[in-house]
Order: C-alpha cells, then structure tokens, then sequence
C-alpha cells in the first residue's frame, strides 16, 4: 500500500538496499531499556513514521539513528552501509530537531547554508543552494534575518531548508510539528507530504499525533516500551491492529475482552469495535423488554448484523461527530461516534439499540497479554 | 509597579547620595591629581599638572606599572585558558563530583584576600623556595590567577547554560567535525563572555594589593604597593594622586567593556 514506488527514487543509492536499516537494535542507560530489539526498514523515498506515547522509545530510535547515541546491541545501516559506530558527522542523514535548534548568531540564510559551508562548498554555490532551499520552504526573502526575528511557523521551515539543502539520503524529524498550534500544524503537516513528494527524500517522523502519523506516513511503526507493537500502512495499522495496545493507540477503540466479549460480540477472544463504526437506533422500550437482543426489533438488525441494547450514558458534542456512551444492559459499555447527519437517538437515559456490522469487531491477537 | 511621586523622589534621593558616596571621593583623587597646593586645600589654589609630570618621570612608578601590567596578562591568561576549561568540563560532562568541583573554582573569590595570601605565601615558601624558584613576578602571577580564573569560569559558565540547546549537536548533524562544531557554532556563542571574563580579570589583578602583599617578593612592586608605600611620604602625596587618577582610569575601561558585552557578567568582588 506504499505510495511511493521504491524503484522511482532508487537513483544514485545501492541498488535495492533500504535507505535504513535496524537490526535488533537495543539501548539500555544505566540498566533502564529505552529500545528493546527493533527491526525496521525504511524503503528508498518512503515517509515513515514512528508512533508511540512519550517513554516508547521512539525518540531513542530516532537518535541513534542519527548518532548522537550508541545502540547497546545491533546494527544501524543507512543505504546497505554499517553505520553502527560512525558518529552523527559521517552519517549522509539531518535532523529536523523539536525546538529546531536553530544557531541564533547565524542569519536565515547561514544557517541553511551550514551543511554546505562545513563541507568547503564555495560561496557563490552556497549562497545559490541555500535561496533555492529557503525557495522550497517558501521563505524566499527572508535569508538576511536572525532566526529570532521569525514567527514558530517560519522557524519550522527554516530548520527544514537547513535540514534538506543538500539532500541526504534521510531526513529525522523529532516531532516537527509539537510546538505549533492546531491550524498551522495543519498546514504543515499538508507542506511537509509535499516537500517529501517533491524531493523524493526519505523521511523518518518521530510522532506521539497518532493522527499526524496516519495523515502523513506511507508506512507506521508503533511502539511501546522500546519495541515494536505493529509496522504496517496507516490502512493496516488503524483498519487490522496488530495489538490491543495498537487498536488503542491509534484511533479510539472500544477493546472488548473476556466476558464483554462474549456477551457483545458473541464470541470469546479480544475485539476492536471503532466507535464510528457503531450506529444507535431508539429501542422500543415497551416492546423489546425483557427480550433476547437480537430480537429486540423485528427488521433489526439487518442481515449480518450485531445489536446490543442498552441506554445512553451521556453525549460529548465534538463539532464534526458525538460521541455517545451508552450502558449495556447486560453490563459494560460501548462508545458510538455518530455524524452530524446520524442523529442522536435521545438524550441521557434514552433505550437504544447499538447496531454493527458483525466483521466491524475486528479480532485482535493480544501479544500483550503472553 | 506603580509608585507615588513621593516615593520615586525619596528612592531617586537615595540613589543619588549612594552613587555620590562611591563617585565623589573618586572625584576628589581626579581634582587632587591637578590640585597646585601640596596639602589639598580646598578650594584648590591653582591648576597644575606638575604631579603628572612627576609621576610619569618617577622610575618606581613606572616599574610598577609595567609589573602590574605584565602580572594582569600574565594572570589574565593563565585565568582564560584554566577557567574556561573548567566551564567546559562541567558544563559538558556529568561526572561524579561536578557540583563540588564547581564550588571549589568558585570559592577563591569569597575567600578573604589576607587568608588567600597567607596561604600562598606560606605553600610558596615550603614548595618553590627549595625548588630555587623565589618570590617574585611568577608567585603573583599564580596568585592573582586563583581569583581571575573564577570571573572567567563565572562568565563562560553562565553562557554556556544559556547557549540554545541542541545547536552542537545540529551542528554535527549537518557534518560538522568537532573543531567545525568548536569554530562556528560554540565559540561564537562564547565569544564575548570570554572577553568580559577577561576584561574582568584583568581590572581585578590590576587594583589587587592583600594577596600581592603576600605573594611578591621584596623586590616586586605592582602599581597598587606602590601607591601604598608612597601614601605615607609627605612629598610623593600629591604624585600619587596622580598615579591613583591613572589607575582608576585603566580599572573603568575594562569593566565598562566588559559590562557593555556581558549583561549577566558575574563580577564578583568588583
């Protein structure tokens, strides 16, 4: 489900050699395990995204990767090579820092010109480079000024010129986007899917924005306490999680288990049922009091359908959808995200059937609980 | 905060007589420098610049002042190389003992000078005497250097913590070698607060006469002893005069330098 074809952009490279490559990889400080056996691959012009909450190690990766740490154990190869003990210098790959670590006594223009300037590149190419990146980033104009005159969007791009003007063969991002608010983050995210498009560069994010990581990424890799939970496209990892922990992470989710499972979705095992997936339709309480749930209405529910009564719990009105909890009554609960045009069924206390479509409760392999 | 008239005229006031406090008596040495009566009457009998003249042709003050000179470089740098450095170390490295190493560099300017200056004297006497290295230019040298080193250390110490996080290490990132990373990113960054530490460091062993006493030999005057040697002769008083004009001058124009490069230069005993 890749977007970007790995052949198109192989160019100069090793032929057929990822443009990363972990093998095993750990980290340990001080007795304390931050990465745990990772194995990835990034394809040549792929966007991937490492996604996980703070503490997942992600960070960690994404440092050793561009050497600022040592893995413990394993092996980093960037385009077929061993880069295990080279240090960050020597390694064909920029970082996009958090808070941008921008060189304060630099202009916008040394600044993007740097990557340049310590490799000896004459300063008439340099000066060129460096306009043609800020160009790219739409900052063209502003290469006389010190990084403090500009707003937290400009610097973001700023970093990025810097970051890309003499195209490694991997671009780190460490959470790009966190220190900008909603809208501009937004725009970002659309000019960051662009720029990579465009250079064909393969970029490496580093995301808690589990929405962020579905937006952007060709392919995602969740973790969890220094390991790996699921690699797959955003597709796979939201429609197919891999874990509890994943179908948790990613989107929300009602994860049912044990008892609730069997009572809700008739089966033993562990399920992933997206609220959105989940329609309420008002029970006919006179009706369908003390009845087996499927039969609680007569043309519901439809063939191949699961129902579910149960009463409203409350509604949280979040602008494009609600969210509405509603109490089983056989116990537990689940949450049903319904659009605009979805009408809510009732207010709080209101009887009501929660109807989905049976392949909707997804199965999870729990490797968690080994 | 807003503040009554009152209260600013009051507090205005009270600046006012503080600075006149430090600054006229300072005055007062100018003036006296050119004062023509020789006991400083007041008002002054008439304009002279014969004590100028006098102090620039005495042979004492001269060697003084080239001592004190030679002994502000030569402390001045020993204090630039040593406390930078130690900013670096503790700044960079978390080893075991860092907050007491930093107490430690820090501690010789609160120490009093007279303490300072007998236990020198005393670690000179048994340790480089027997060596056949005697009191002289070198153990004054060493001396000053105890107090210059911590104005250095304060200085680069206190940008060092302020120096935008991360940047050396985007700096290797974009392929920097580590003198790259040194040249264009970290010594920039430090530039000024080396100059000031310096600039600090200097004025300080220039004006510096407690450890001094103890530190130099009989035979080395710095321009401080001088002064105080000559205080108590009737007629080298109004040559020292001048002598003191000049030295305030030389100690005003490093700090203001100084000041003017590092708004958080920690000055210490200023």
């Amino acid at each position: 489900m890749a977007q970007a074809d790995p052949a198109a952009v192989a160019g100069t490279l090793t032929m057929g050699a990822p443009a990363l490559r972990l093998t095993a990889v750990c980290k340990e400080f001080g007795g304390t395990t931050a990465v745990d056996g990772v194995d990835l691959e990034v394809r040549d012009g792929e966007f991937f995204s490492l996604l996980g909450p703070s503490g997942s190690g992600k960070t960690t990766l994404l440092r050793l990767v561009a050497g600022f740490e040592h893995p413990t154990a394993g092996r980093v190869e960037l385009a077929g090579h061993d880069v295990t003990g080279r240090p960050p210098h020597r390694r064909d790959v920029h970082t996009v820092f958090q808070d941008y670590a921008l060189f304060p006594q630099m202009t916008v223009e040394q600044n993007v010109a740097y990557a340049l300037t310590v490799r000896g590149v004459r300063k008439a190419e340099r000066l060129a480079r460096a306009h043609e990146a800020l160009e790219t980033v739409r900052l063209a104009g502003y290469g006389g000024r010190r990084p403090a005159q500009l707003s937290g969007g400009q610097r973001q791009r700023v970093a990025l010129a810097r970051a890309l003007v003499d195209r490694p063969a991997l671009l780190l991002l460490d959470e790009p986007l966190g220190a900008l608010d909603l809208k501009l983050r937004q725009e970002m995210q659309t000019e960051l899917k662009q720029l990579q498009r465009l250079t064909g560069i393969s970029f490496l994010l580093v995301t808690h924005d589990q929405e962020e990581a579905l937006t952007l990424s060709d392919r995602i890799a969740v973790l969890q306490g220094g390991r790996i939970e699921q690699i797959g496209t955003p597709a796979e990892v939201y429609e197919r999680p891999a874990t509890a922990f994943v179908a948790g992470f990613v989107g929300d989710t009602n994860l049912l288990t044990g008892q609730d499972a069997v009572r809700v979705v008739g089966r033993p095992g562990t399920y992933s049922l997206r609220p959105e997936r989940v329609r309420l339709v008002a029970a006919d309480a006179a009706g369908a009091a003390g009845a087996a749930y499927t039969q609680a209405a007569p043309d519901l529910p439809g063939p191949g359908e699961r129902a579910v009564r149960g009463r409203i719990a409350d509604i949280v009105y979040a602008g494009p959808h609600a969210r509405v909890r509603v109490d089983l009554d056989g116990g537990g609960r689940i949450t049903a995200a319904l659009r605009g045009d979805d009408p809510v069924p009732g207010g709080p206390g209101t009887p009501v059937l929660a109807l989905w479509r049976d392949e909707s409760a997804y199965p999870v392999p729990d490797l968690t609980q080994d | 905060m807003r503040l009554s008239r009152t209260a600013r005229a009051v507090l205005g006031g009270c600046m006012a007589l503080g600075l006149a406090v430090v600054y006229v008596p300072l005055l007062l040495v100018l003036l006296n420098s050119f004062n023509a009566d020789r006991s400083f009457a007041w008002p002054p009998s008439g304009f002279t610049g014969e004590w100028w003249r006098r102090a620039w042709h005495s042979a004492g003050a001269r060697d003084a002042l080239l001592t004190s000179v030679q002994a502000g470089l030569a402390a001045t740098a020993v204090a630039l190389v040593l406390g930078s450095l130690a900013a670096f170390a503790v700044h960079r490295h978390r080893f075991f003992g860092r907050q007491t190493v930093s107490f430690l560099v820090v501690l010789p300017i609160a120490l009093p000078g007279i303490v300072t200056g007998i236990a020198l004297n005393a670690a000179f006497r048994t340790v480089l005497e027997p060596l056949g290295i005697g009191f002289g230019l070198f153990t004054v040298v060493v001396g000053h250097a105890t107090f210059c080193v911590v104005v250095v250390f304060n200085n680069v110490a206190a940008r060092l913590r302020r120096l935008a996080p991360g940047t050396e290490e985007a700096s290797a990132d974009l392929g920097a070698r580590p003198p790259q990373t040194f040249r264009y990113v970290t010594l920039p960054a430090v530039r000024s607060a080396l100059v000031a530490g310096g600039l600090l460091a200097f004025a300080l062993s220039f004006d510096e006469i407690v450890v001094t006493t103890f530190t130099a030999g009989p035979g080395t005057q710095t321009l401080p002893i001088w002064i105080y040697s000559n205080l108590s002769r009737p007629n080298q008083a109004p040559v020292v005069n001048a002598v003191a004009a000049l030295l305030i001058a030389v100690s005003v124009l490093p700090v203001y330098i100084a000041q003017r490069l590092s708004s958080d230069a920690a000055g210490g005993r200023l």
